[in-house]
This record gives C-alpha cells, structure tokens and sequence, in this order.
C-alpha cells in the first residue's frame, strides 16, 4: 500500500508512525483482556489501569478517538486516505482503539448525516471526548429480526413526546447515559412510515432497566422499560415520521462496525496459538493434521475478507460501493468470526473449558467463544443479511 | 494502491469484453469442440488480438510489447473467463512472456519477445509430470553433452503444448526429485529430433498436450536463467500463472453466477418464480458474497506481482485458493439450480464446470495453495 501513497500522504505516515510510537503505550499495543478492559467512556466511566487513561486522554486531545469527523465536532478531520493511513499504523502495531462507543460506531454517523445544527454540536463532541455513554434502543420482545413492527409509543403531547413501551437486549443499557430510540409516533400508517427516531437521557423519570444473564456468564445487556417518560420534541433526529431512513443508515454503520470482527484477529496467528498446546510433529507441522487443514483454510479466508473490506473501502471511496454490501461483509465476517473461536477452543483442548480460575484468566477464552456466537445474531442475523443481499444487491423477486 | 480498476483498467476491460463477447462466445468454443479443429483456438482470432496489443501486454515496450502489468493480464484473463475462449494468451502472453522478460538474457530477449507480442510465436511451459503439481517433483533429466545439454523425460498437461513454437522446460541438472537446488530452465524447439507430442483432448476441450522428449540435444544459449537454480524463477513464473489462472476463475465463477441469477427470476416452479424461494436466495447471497471475496484477494494478488513478485507468494497462495473453492462453488450451484437444464450438453453452463475443473488442477489445486499458506506461516 504504502508504495503508492503521494509524497505528501508519505509524510503524513511518518509523522503519525512517530507520534503512536512516542504516544502508545506499550500496555496498550495488545488486545485488551476482556470486556472490563475495554474503555466506553460515559459519565461514571472508570479507566482499568493508568496506560488506558494515558492512551485514551492522549488520542482524545489529537481528534483521533474519532480521526474522520470534523474537526469542529472533536474529530481530526481526517480525509479518508489519511484515516486509512491512521489505521494500518495503529493496526502494524496492535494499537487498541482508545475509546469504544456506540456513539462513535453507530450513532456519530448518523448524526453526521442526519442531525441538525444543534443537535450534531450538543452530542457529537461529547461522544468525542468519551463523557456520554450510548446505549441503542431497536429490538423489542415482538420486533427482532422484524423491527418495524417495533410498538413502543410515543405520544404528542404539547412540545413534547410521551413514550410507553419496553425494548429488549439492549446492550449495555444499565451503564448507558443516553439512549438513541425507535419509538411508534403514527400507529396508523404502514409499518415503516410511523417510526421516529429519538434520543433521551436514561436518568428521564420513568426509564428503568432490568440486566439479563447470558452464556457467558456476563449480563451486558437489558430489558429497557419506558413508563410515560416525556422526551421534547427536538430530540427527534430527522423528520417525525421518517425515523425508518435514520435507523437504516445506522445499521449499515453498525454492520459494517461488526463484519470487521472477522478479519480483526485476536494478537498472535491462530497457527501459532494451536502450536502452543497441540505441538508439533517431527517435521515441524502442527500435530492434527485435521485440525491444522482447518487453520491453514480459515487464514485462507480471512486474508481474502480482509482484502474485500479494503476494497469495499476504496469502492466507497471511488462512488462505486453498493448501499447494501455492508450486509454482504457482515454476513461473512461474523460467520468467520465464529470459526475462528471453534477453532481456537479445539486448539485449546482441555485447556480451553476451564471457566472459573486464575490461570484461565476466569475462562476468557469460553466466554469469548460463547459471547461470538452472538455476532451472527446482533445488528441482524445471518438470514437477514442474506436475505438484504439476495433482495438489494441480485435483485431476486420477493415472497 | 486502491482496489479498483483506475480508468485505464476499466477501459481496457471494456475493449477485451468488446472483442472477446462478440467474437468469441461460449458457441465459439462449442463450434471448436464438435468440429475436432485441429488447432483447438482461432488464429484469426489470436491476430487480432494481438493487433489490440493484447498478445504482447506483458511485453516491454523495447520489445514491441505494451509494458502494462498483471492487473491488466489479469483484467484480460477475467474476460476471457466469461467466454471461456480457448486462446494462447495465459500459456504464451501470460507466462512465457514472463519468464523470458524475468529470466531472459539480451539475445533471448530480442529473439522471442517481440515474436509474442505480434503474436506470431507461440510458447509453453512444460512443468508437472505427475497428476498433481508438484513443480520441485520435476525428474526430466538433462545432463551435459559437449557444449549443451541432452533432456530426456515426459511432461504432462502442457497447455498449448500441440501448438507451441517453443517450449519452456523445467528439468534437473542436479539433485533429485523433491529437492529445490538442482531445477534449470531450457528453451526447447518442439521440432527439435526427439521430442514426441501428445495431444490430449481435455475434459474442457482447451487445448493440451504430454510432451516426451528422448535425448533431446539442446544446446548451452537454450538455458533460460541459472543452471541449477530456475527454482526462483519457476516460482515467480508460476505465481504469475496462478494470479492470472484466478482471475479467470473469478470471470467463469461471475460468468456462471449471473446466468443462474438470471434463471431464478425467470424460471417458475409451483406457481413462483424459483427465485422466491428462500433456501434459493441464501446459497446465491452467499455466492454472491464468496465470489467478491475471491476478486478482492485476487487483486490484491496480482497488484502484488505488479510491486514485487517475489514478495507476492502468500497473496497468489491465497488468490489461487480461494478461487478454486469459489468457482467450484459455483458452478455447482449453476448445474444444481438450473436443474435437468444444467445437466444438458445443449446448454451452455456445464462448459463452465468443465473448466472450472481444469483451472483448479493448473499450477496448483485449492489443498496446494492452502498448504503452502500453512507452511510460509510456519505452523
Ligand atoms: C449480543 C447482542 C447485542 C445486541 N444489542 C442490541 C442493542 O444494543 N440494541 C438493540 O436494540 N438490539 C440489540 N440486539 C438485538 C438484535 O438486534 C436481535 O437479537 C436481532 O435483530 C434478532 O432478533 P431476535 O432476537 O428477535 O430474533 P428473531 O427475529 O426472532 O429470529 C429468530 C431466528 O429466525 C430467523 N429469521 C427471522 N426472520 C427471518 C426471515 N425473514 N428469514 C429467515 N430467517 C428469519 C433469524 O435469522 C433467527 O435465526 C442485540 C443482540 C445480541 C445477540
């Protein structure tokens, strides 16, 4: 890549291998232990260790928590090749993100294109500067995979909206300071057309969250209840009504944010990792042969996404990417996702099903491999994005 | 370097697409086939392709070729994939080409370069001698006489080998099957006393030949590179045949897919449209999805070769692989869903599966390159 980049693009890599070489901690060149060694930001946020905070507070004050967005909004202003520049040296040397965010993933980009004046500079900074924490608030117990078909109400009621109803796997939403909403405000119209898409604080009288416990033995995400909670009208993004268009343009965002997980890897080559507790046979190779054919086809796999994910950047970039094909890539980065944790559980043997002991790290590797079978579920399932592809993309005739 | 075809590419592709749609369609290699020709390929054709410069598009321009890179042979291969032309163009213009610019001294240079790009010579090369590749199994003797060389040994599968006007021949000057040190190179006129020919009609009805050759004196100019050491040179060579064989395969994999697509929204079944249905639906998506996968890596292959082809191995071993995995995906499917149709000679799809199968046995099957993927990450 970097044989072709213009004088001035070189110089730029310099400066900014420079800067992460003097500025990243070494701490925080590898990925992090788990979920509590994640940083969301948010009003109660707590750094797991100084390096985190360091790390964090350093790329905040250059705009790189969020390098693309403008800079009047706390981005860096990065053009999209500079950004792509940011990331490959960030990724040669295992740089973490500094700050993970809903806002930033899903919310931001929405904002970006869909906010007005005041409302892009009331939140886009703050999601910069990590002080607010997002939680999303689609699916309900009835509206999965179907989400139109969301029935949370939110009523006119003088220069506010009053909004009854309940949302479910609300990820994270017991931590969350503000959640972004799809709420019913014409009950009456055809599915798509009565939706709105609004945002309120999570403290509003009436909101209340109930944790629920998965497989992997953690709870990130909620039951979300709304009672009555009254919400002013000028929280709504986009038009009233039209709140279908806003919660699209995030999904790609969001799909496009969860397919990275499938070429995003996890530190050391799985071959490598295999070796470790398999060993190896006279010869060198990996001893399972079996198990050794699968590695070798999944690193076939993977190079071949990753340079696709290139590519879907430099189409977007050309005007000639295709609306729908962030479904494309999350369909498969989430499915190779998943086969990169069986195939590290089989590497780990015995070793693997260990859950509760120091020397487990208290089973992060079974609750990594559990919590990766949601990949292919949340943000819309496999069949839903196959379905989008078949539909969007070929053109096939609809049911 | 971005991922996409720069405008240059782009047209290029259309005037390949232009030429290659109309002149050569499937019908064209149908007509070849049931007529037994001789040649198994047009010449006209082949001349006006290399009037439009296509012959020689890997050639320096010194030598009268066009100077352009593998992204654009590779553009080229694409299309020939749709149609599936039987031509000379991987076998001479692709990898011969190459391994005369890369290997070729002054004088080899100036006396065969220029021939390919007007299209007037025809070269091969001769490699494998077992059912599967195996390019360091090479066992071809050729031990020194007086000032050259005397080759005795069988090749197998050497594409255009019944037309070639030269042959590329991997052989041991030293060591034994297996080993990395001991390969040499020599240019072989398949005239020469000794040589025997084989025509083998293939499954696909391209072109191919077993060559013998039973004490083939050659003499000390015929070397192409180092004695002893065409180990490097093969595999540069033959990544760039693999880089080229898989962008055919992505043309034959979208070729094959659109067809399909096409029949789903036009054939009905119980009333629907057989594209209605959803386990339909899914295995195209993820087709769809498999097959801009497998052009992504390949791209990212033959940019690769273009940079720097030694440098280039794990792309092409990934390139090749996918492709493999992807076009017989497709051509699968292809036969499935268009049912009793795709069983039929009269219809075009089953020539797709039929070179689908030939371009995953060249220079190397999916298990091959996965191997090799496996063995440079050291696991
Ligand atoms: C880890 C995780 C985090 C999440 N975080 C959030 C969050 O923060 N906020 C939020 O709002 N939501 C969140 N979700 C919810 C997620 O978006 C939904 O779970 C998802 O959209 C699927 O809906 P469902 O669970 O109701 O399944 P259902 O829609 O009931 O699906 C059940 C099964 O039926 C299949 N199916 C459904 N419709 C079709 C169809 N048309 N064709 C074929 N198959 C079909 C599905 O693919 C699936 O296999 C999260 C989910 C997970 C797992």
């Amino acid at each position: 890549m970097s044989e072709s980049d213009t004088a001035e693009l070189e110089q730029f890599r310099a400066e900014t291998r420079a800067w992460l070489e003097a500025n990243c901690p070494p701490e925080m060149r590898k990925p992090a232990t788990g979920d509590a060694d994640v940083f969301w930001g948010g009003r109660n946020a707590k750094f797991s260790s100084e390096p985190q905070r360091v790390w964090f507070e350093r790329m905040r004050d250059k705009g790189w928590t969020v390098p693309d967005w403008p800079r009047e909004y706390g981005g860096g202003g990065l053009s999209a090749a500079e950004h792509k520049v940011l990331r490959s040296e960030m990724a040669k040397m295992g740089a973490r993100p500094p700050l993970s965010s809903f806002g930033i993933w899903m919310l931001g980009p929405a904002l970006l294109k869909y906010g007005n004046e005041t409302q892009k500079k009331e939140h886009l900074p703050k999601i910069a500067a990590g002080l607010i924490r997002w939680c999303q608030g689609y699916s309900e117990p009835n509206a999965g995979s179907d989400l139109a078909s969301l029935q949370t109400r939110a009523e006119s009621d003088g220069d506010d909206f009053v909004i009854t109803g309940s949302k479910i796997w609300t990820s994270y939403a017991n931590y969350a300071d503000w959640i972004f909403c799809l709420v019913r405000t014409d009950p009456t119209a055809k599915k798509h057309d009565g939706i709105s898409f609004i945002l309120f604080d999570m403290t509003s009288k009436g909101v209340t969250t109930k944790p629920i416990l998965l497989i992997s033995g953690y709870s990130p995400f909620c039951e979300t209840f709304f009672d009555g909670v009254r919400v002013p009208k000028s929280h709504v993004v986009g038009t009233v009504n039209r709140g279908w268009d806003v919660a699209k343009y995030l999904l790609q965002h969001e799909r496009a944010m969860i397919s990275g997980m499938g070429e995003r890897g996890v530190g050391r080559p799985l071959g490598q990792i295999a070796a470790d507790s398999v060993g190896a046979d006279a010869q060198g190779k990996l001893d399972d042969a079996m198990l050794r054919g699968r590695i070798a086809t999944f690193d076939v796999d993977e190079a071949a996404l990753a340079a696709c994910a290139e590519r879907a950047v430099d189409l977007a970039k050309a005007g000639q990417a295709h609306p729908a094909f962030s479904s494309a890539m999350k369909y498969y980065g989430t499915e190779l996702n998943k086969r990169r944790y069986e195939i590290l559980m089989s590497a780990g043997g015995v070793d693997a099903l260990e859950w509760e002991s120091e020397r487990s790290k208290q089973g992060a590797r079974p609750r990594a491999w559990l919590r990766t079978k949601a990949n292919s579920i949340e943000g819309g399932t496999t069949e839903v994005m196959l379905g989008i592809v078949a539909k969007r993309i070929l053109d096939l005739p609809g049911a | 370097m971005a991922l996409v075809l720069t405008e240059e590419q782009s047209m290029l592709r259309d005037s390949a697409r232009g030429l290659i749609s109309d002149k050569a369609p499937v019908s064209h290699l149908r007509a070849l086939r049931d007529s037994k020709d001789p040649a198994g390929f047009s010449r006209e054709l082949w001349h006006s392709f290399a009037e439009m410069g296509f012959a020689g598009l890997l050639v320096p321009e010194e030598f009268g070729g066009s100077g352009l890179g593998y992204m654009e042979a590779g553009v080229v291969m694409e299309e020939i994939g749709r149609t599936l032309m039987p031509s000379p163009f991987l076998a001479t213009s692709v990898v011969a080409a190459s391994a005369l610019s890369r290997g070729g001294n002054a004088a080899q240079k100036a006396e065969y370069l220029p021939k390919i790009s007007n299209g007037s010579l025809l070269a091969t090369l001769a490699i494998d001698e077992g059912a599967k590749h195996r390019p360091l199994q090479t066992a071809l003797q050729a031990v020194r006489a007086g000032n050259g060389f005397k080759l005795s040994g069988a090749k197998a599968l050497v594409v255009d080998g019944h037309v070639a006007d030269l042959f590329i021949v991997a052989a041991r000057t030293a060591g034994s099957a297996g080993e990395r040190d001991g390969l040499t190179l020599f240019l072989v006129n398949p005239k020469a006393k000794g040589v025997s020919i084989e025509r083998t009609i293939m499954v696909d009805a391209h072109n191919a030949a077993r060559i013998e050759l039973a004490n083939v004196e050659v003499n000390a100019d015929s070397v192409l590179g180092e004695v002893d050491q065409g180990a490097a040179l093969l595999d540069g060579v033959l990544d760039v045949g693999r880089g080229a064989v898989a962008a055919e395969m992505v043309g034959l994999s979208d070729e094959v897919f659109n067809r399909t697509v096409e029949y789903l929204k036009n054939r009905k079944q119980f009333g629907k449209l057989i594209g209605e249905f959803q386990a339909l639906q899914h295995r195209a998506a993820e087709l769809y999805v498999d097959i801009e996968i497998t052009r992504a890596a390949t791209m990212k292959a033959l940019q690769a070769l273009d940079v720097d082809v030694a440098k280039a191995a794990s792309a092409v071993a990934v390139a090749k692989a996918k492709a493999g995995t992807t076009a017989t995906r497709a051509v699968q499917e292809g036969v499935q869903m268009h049912g009793g149709m795709g069983m039929t000679d009269q219809f075009d799809i089953g020539f797709f599966m039929k070179r689908a199968r030939v371009c995953e046995e060249l220079f190397g099957d999916s298990n091959y390159h996965t191997e090799q993927l496996a063995r440079a990450r050291g696991y």
